[in-house]
C-alpha cells in the first residue's frame, strides 16, 4: 500500500523590532528575568495596548515578498487562555482577519525541481513570557522578558508532501525573513520556530487523512526527524486498522519520537473576539508603497542576477543566495577579484569558507576571514604569487589566526617559483633521478607526464608555478 | 466652605478667600466625622492631599495656578493612584498598591487638584446600588437607609454630601449617571474615546468611560477641561483639537429642539419620577425650547445586548487576575489549576463571577454568533436609531432611572431587577454617545435624575443645556439633611 504524506506548517517569527508590539519595553534577549517587562508586559490593572507600527510594516514586508494580499482593515482579536507566563489570560492575536492573505513561496528540491507552496496567511500577534521549571525547588518561574514581542504567524497551505519539502520550505522562508531583516533567524534562541501539521492518506485519495500537530520545532532537523517519525507512526497506526487521533504532539529530540500532549476534547476553546482596546488595522496603498520601496533584492531575483551577471550555474547561485549574509559576503569578496574571478570566488566560499564555517559550526557573520582578507588572498592566485594548491594552505592559517595573506605566505615562505631557471635545475635534478621512468615516458607511456610534474612540485614544497613547471618539462622530457 | 460649588472655590481660591490648605483640611475634616455613615471612601490619603494643597497654595503664590489649583477632589477607586491601594471595590485587589498613574489622575495632579481619598464602588464597577463592593455599600446621604446606586456610588454620594466637591467616576452601563440621579447631583458620561482610559481598570473596554461627578453642569464642565483630551497609550482615545466644555453655558436654550423617546416614557418608570420628568420638560419649554417625540426603536433590545457585551469583555478583562503576579491568592495551592480555582474563587464576589460565566459562555464556540454577534448587530442598530434621531433634534430628554434610591437589599437576590435600573442609561453606552445626569427635583423626599443625551462631540451643548437648567432652579443646590 503506498501512502503520501501531506504537511503543512504554521511558522513563528520573532520580528526583529526594538520595542514589543504593544508597549515600549526592549525586545533584546538575554536580559536579567522580568527586566524588560514594563507596565503593559505585565498586564498590570488599567493598561493598554499600543500598536508597534514597525511591526506592521515588517509584516506587510513579507506580504509583498511572497506575492501575497495586504489586508486593507485587519483586526486584533482575544485568544483566551490560562497560563502562568501569559498576563493578560489572553494572548493579543489576529482570528478571522489577518494583515497578510494568501500568498506563495517557492522551494527547490535537491534535484533541483521547484514547487510552489501556497501561504494561506500571515498575522501578528504577541509572544508569551517563560516559565522556568528549573533552580525553583518544585515551584515554577516566571520571566516575562519575551511577553509582549511580536510575533509573525505564517500559515502554509497543505501543501508539502515529504519532511525534505518541508524543510526546503521552512529553510527558504528562513532565509526570506533574514534577507527581509525582519527577524534574526535565530532559532536557538526560538526567533524562528513552527508547528508541523502532518497527516497520511493513501495515494490518490483526495480526502485528507486525519492531522496531528507538532509543536514548537527550533531547527530543521528536528522539523526532518519529527515529520519522518510522526509519518511512519501514523502509517503504522493506520496499517494496523487502528485510526489516527487528532491531537497536539510534542517531539523528543533526545529519543527522536513524537508524544502525546492534548487531544482534541481537551483542546482549549479560545474564545476569540475581536480585541476593544485595539482599533481595526487599517493599512493604505501610500503605507503598502512606501514599504515595497524599502524591500531589498529578494533570494529569487539575487539568484537570477548571480546567474545572468556572474555566469554562475543554477546550483551555484542558489547556494550563495541561500542567505543573504553569504551573498553578500560573495559579492565583497567578487568586488575584490573582478567579476571575471566569479567562478573562482564562488568555489572558495562554497567551498574552503563554508567547510570550515561548517566545521566549527559558525555563522558567516562571524567567519574569522573576512571577505575582505578572502579577497586579498585570491589575488594572490592571480597574480601567480601563489597557485591555487598553496593558497588553501594559506586559508587554514588565515583562519587559525595567523595574519592576512601576505603575512602568511611571507612567513612561511610560500612565494610561488617563478624563476625559469630555478624551476628547470629542480627539473634537470628530477629527470637525473628517475632513469626508469624517463625512458618509459619516452617510449609512450604519457600517463607518467603527471608523475614528473608531481616530483617538481614535491621538491619545490609546491611552490613551483604549475603552468611553467608544465610548459618547462614538456621541452626537457 | 464646603456649600459652595468647584467654580465658586476655585474663585475663592483665586481670590485668596481660602487656600487650598485650608479648604483640604476642611474637607478631611468633614470626611472624618461623616464618612462613617456613608462608606463612601475606601481610602482617605490626607498626608498626600495635605501635601498637594501645599503644592498647590505655593503655586498660586508664584503665579502658577491654572483654574481648579487648590480645589480637591476624589477618585473613583477604578483609577490607578501611584503609591495608594487602588481596589477596584474587590477583595482581588485590596493588597493592590499601583505602581503608576492614570492618565485621569496625573491630569488631575498636574491640574493642581489635591486627592481627598478613593471612593467606594460597587466592585469591578459591576453593580448598580455599590452593594457588591468588597468593602460594604455606600449609603445613600439622602437616606441612609438606601442604596446610592452604581458603580459610581461613592463618588456620587461624597459630593452629594459635601465630602468632596467633585468627583470621577466611570459609565460603562450607566454608572455616572444612575448614581448621580439617586443622589441628586450632576454627572456626564463623555463621548466613547474622550477621556482617556489608560490607568482606569477595564470592565467592559468597548463601553467604559471615564467622566466627572459634581453638584452642576458648570463644575462637571470645569473638570472635564481638566480630563478630557488624546493620550496616545489609548488606542480608542480620540484626537481632537482641545476645547472648552463651558464655552456654551451662556448659550440660551431658546429655539433648541429636545427629542423625547416615546420608548422612554412608556411602562416601568415610578409615577414620581415621572412627574419630576413633566415638570422639567414644562421648565425647557419656559425657555423657548421646542419639544419633539422620537423614535429609538431598537431600545427595548439594549439591556439584552449589553448584557452579552458587557459580560464578553469583562470576561477577558478580568482573566488577569489570576493569583500569579499581583492582587489576591489563595493560600497554600496545591497545583497551578488550585492556584487559579481558589484565588478567582476567594477573590471575585458573586456578581463578578455572574458576568464572568454569562461572558465566558457567550463567547464560547457554538454561541458566539447567537449571542456575541447578534449583539454586536444590535448595538449597531442601536447607534442608527440614535443617528436617525439626531437628524431631527439636538438632544434628547428623559428619565436617567425609572424610579429613586431603592432600600439596601432590595434587589440583590433578583440580579435582572437589577439590571433593569439602567433600562434608560445602557443604550447610550452601546452607541457611544455623550450623556448626563442633573437633578431636577425630588419624589417622597429622594432625588430624581434627568437624563440629557447628545450627539457625538456634543458635551459643551449639553452641559450648557442643564447649566441653563440649573439657573432658573434650586435642585442642584440642595443639600441632604445631616449633611447640610
Amino acid at each position: 500500500m503506498e501512502w503520501e504524506t501531506v504537511i503543512g506548517l504554521e511558522i513563528h517569527a520573532q520580528l526583529s523590532t526594538r520595542s514589543k508590539i504593544f508597549s515600549g519595553a526592549s525586545t533584546a534577549y538575554g536580559a536579567e528575568p522580568n527586566t524588560q517587562a514594563c507596565a503593559v508586559d505585565l498586564g498590570l490593572p488599567g493598561v493598554l495596548p499600543v500598536l508597534n507600527e514597525k511591526a506592521v510594516a515588517m509584516a506587510v514586508k513579507l506580504g509583498l515578498a511572497i506575492d501575497a494580499q495586504i489586508t486593507p482593515r485587519s483586526v486584533f482579536a482575544r485568544k483566551n487562555y490560562f497560563y502562568p507566563d501569559l498576563p493578560k489570560g489572553y494572548q493579543i492575536s489576529q482570528y478571522e482577519l489577518p494583515v497578510v492573505g494568501r500568498g506563495h513561496l517557492d522551494i527547490e528540491l535537491d534535484d533541483g525541481e521547484t514547487r510552489t507552496i501556497g501561504v494561506t496567511r500571515a498575522h501578528l500577534e504577541e509572544d508569551a513570557g517563560k516559565s522556568l521549571h528549573e533552580d525553583f525547588h518544585g515551584m515554577t518561574g516566571i520571566d516575562l522578558n519575551r511577553a509582549g514581542t511580536p510575533l509573525l504567524e505564517i500559515v502554509s497551505e497543505p501543501d508539502m508532501r515529504s519532511s525534505r519539502e518541508a524543510v526546503a520550505y521552512m529553510k527558504k522562508m528562513h532565509s526570506l525573513v533574514r534577507y527581509l531583516g525582519i527577524c534574526d533567524g535565530n532559532m536557538q534562541e526560538g526567533s524562528f520556530r513552527c508547528d508541523a501539521n502532518v497527516s497520511v492518506r493513501r495515494k490518490g485519495t483526495e480526502k485528507f487523512g486525519t492531522r496531528t500537530e507538532i509543536k514548537n520545532l527550533n531547527s530543521f532537523r528536528f522539523l526532518e526527524k519529527a515529520i519522518e517519525f510522526e509519518v511512519e507512526r501514523q502509517i503504522d497506526v493506520l496499517e494496523g486498522g487502528g485510526a489516527v487521533v487528532q491531537e497536539t504532539r510534542l517531539f523528543d529530540p533526545d529519543k527522536g519520537e513524537t508524544r502525546s500532549m492534548r487531544s482534541k476534547e481537551e483542546a482549549n476553546d479560545y474564545r476569540y473576539f475581536p480585541d476593544p482596546d485595539l482599533l481595526p488595522l487599517d493599512i493604505d496603498s501610500t503605507f503598502i508603497e512606501q514599504v515595497r520601496a524599502s524591500l531589498p533584492e529578494l533570494p529569487d531575483e539575487k539568484k537570477q542576477r548571480f546567474m545572468n551577471h556572474y555566469g554562475l550555474s543554477a546550483y551555484d547561485a542558489s547556494t550563495l543566495t541561500s542567505s543573504r549574509e553569504m551573498a553578500d559576503y560573495f559579492e565583497a569578496v567578487v568586488e575584490q577579484a573582478g567579476s571575471g574571478q566569479a567562478k573562482m570566488v564562488a568555489n572558495w566560499v562554497m567551498g574552503e569558507l563554508s567547510g570550515a564555517l561548517n566545521r566549527e559550526g559558525r555563522e558567516i557573520g562571524d567567519s574569522p576571514v573576512s571577505a575582505r582578507a578572502l579577497g586579498a588572498l585570491l589575488a594572490r592566485i592571480q597574480d601567480n604569487t601563489i597557485s591555487g594548491k598553496i593558497a588553501k594552505e594559506v586559508f587554514e592559517a588565515m583562519w587559525a589566526g595567523e595574519g592576512d595573506a601576505d603575512m602568511v605566505i611571507e612567513a612561511k615562505g610560500l612565494k610561488q617559483i617563478t624563476d625559469t631557471g630555478a624551476i628547470e635545475q629542480v627539473i634537470d635534478q628530477v629527470i637525473a633521478d628517475n632513469p626508469k621512468q624517463l625512458e618509459q615516458y619516452r617510449s609512450g607511456k604519457d600517463k607518467l607526464f603527471g608523475f614528473f610534474v608531481g616530483q617538481v612540485m614535491k621538491q619545490t614544497g609546491g611552490k613551483a608555478n604549475p603552468a611553467q613547471v608544465n610548459e618547462l618539462l614538456k621541452k626537457k622530457l | 466652605m464646603h456649600e459652595k460649588s468647584i467654580a465658586e472655590l476655585a474663585a475663592a481660591l483665586k481670590e485668596g478667600e481660602v487656600s487650598s490648605v485650608e479648604l483640604t483640611a476642611h474637607y478631611l475634616r468633614r470626611i472624618e466625622t461623616l464618612d462613617d455613615a456613608l462608606n463612601a471612601y475606601v481610602t482617605v490619603t490626607g498626608e498626600q492631599a495635605m501635601e498637594a494643597a501645599r503644592a498647590a497654595d505655593e503655586a498660586r503664590a508664584q503665579g502658577h495656578a491654572g483654574p481648579l489649583t487648590g480645589v480637591p477632589i476624589a477618585h473613583k477607586d477604578i483609577f490607578c493612584t501611584e503609591g495608594t491601594r487602588t481596589s477596584c471595590g474587590s477583595k482581588m485587589l485590596d493588597n493592590f498598591i499601583a505602581p503608576y498613574d492614570a492618565t485621569v489622575v496625573a491630569r488631575f495632579k498636574a491640574a493642581g487638584c489635591p486627592i481627598l481619598g478613593k471612593t467606594n464602588m460597587d466592585e469591578f464597577a459591576m453593580g448598580s446600588s455599590n452593594e457588591t463592593s468588597y468593602y460594604g455599600p455606600v449609603k445613600n446621604p439622602w437616606d441612609t437607609e438606601r442604596v446610592p446606586g452604581g458603580s459610581s456610588g461613592g463618588s456620587a454620594a461624597v459630593v452629594a454630601g459635601r465630602l468632596a466637591p467633585g468627583a470621577t467616576g466611570t459609565d460603562t452601563g450607566g454608572s455616572i449617571r444612575q448614581p448621580a440621579a439617586l443622589n441628586g447631583v450632576t454627572g456626564i458620561k463623555p463621548t466613547y474615546g474622550r477621556v482617556s482610559r489608560w490607568g482606569m481598570i477595564a470592565f467592559a473596554s468597548s463601553l467604559d468611560q471615564g467622566g466627572p461627578m459634581a453638584r452642576t453642569a458648570e463644575d462637571c464642565a470645569l473638570m472635564l477641561n481638566v480630563m478630557a483630551g488624546f493620550d496616545h497609550r489609548d488606542s480608542t482615545s480620540i484626537q481632537r483639537p482641545d476645547e472648552d466644555f463651558t464655552r456654551h453655558m451662556n448659550t440660551p436654550v431658546k429655539g433648541l429642539r429636545i427629542g423625547l423617546p416615546k420608548q422612554f416614557f412608556g411602562e416601568g418608570m415610578d409615577a414620581g419620577v415621572a412627574r419630576v420628568v413633566d415638570e422639567a420638560i414644562a421648565h425647557y419649554k419656559g425657555l423657548g425650547a421646542e419639544f419633539v417625540e422620537v423614535d429609538l426603536p431598537h431600545s427595548d433590545l439594549s439591556v439584552a445586548a449589553y448584557y452579552v457585551v458587557a459580560p464578553a469583555e469583562c470576561s477577558s478583562n478580568l482573566a488577569r487576575f489570576d493569583g500569579v503576579r499581583y492582587g489576591y491568592r489563595c493560600e497554600d495551592p496545591k497545583d497551578l489549576l488550585d492556584l487559579y480555582m481558589r484565588s478567582r474563587g476567594e477573590g471575585f464576589g458573586p456578581e463578578v463571577k455572574r458576568r464572568i460565566m454569562v461572558g465566558t459562555y457567550a463567547l464560547s464556540a457554538g454561541y458566539f454568533d447567537a449571542y456575541y454577534l447578534k449583539a454586536q448587530k444590535i448595538r449597531r442598530l442601536i447607534a442608527e436609531d440614535f443617528a436617525s434621531a439626531f437628524k431631527e433634534v439636538d438632544v434628547i430628554l428623559g428619565p436617567t432611572a425609572p424610579s429613586t434610591a431603592f432600600r439596601l437589599g432590595e434587589k440583590t437576590n433578583d440580579p435582572v431587577t437589577m439590571y433593569l435600573s439602567d433600562i434608560y442609561t445602557i443604550a447610550v453606552n452601546l452607541a457611544g454617545l455623550p450623556a448626563l445626569s442633573l437633578p431636577a427635583g425630588f419624589s417622597d423626599g429622594l432625588p430624581v435624575g434627568l437624563q440629557l443625551i447628545g450627539n457625538y462631540f456634543d458635551e459643551a451643548r449639553l452641559l450648557g443645556v442643564a447649566h441653563q437648567y440649573q439657573v432658573g432652579t434650586e435642585w442642584c443646590g440642595m443639600a441632604p439633611g445631616g449633611f447640610v
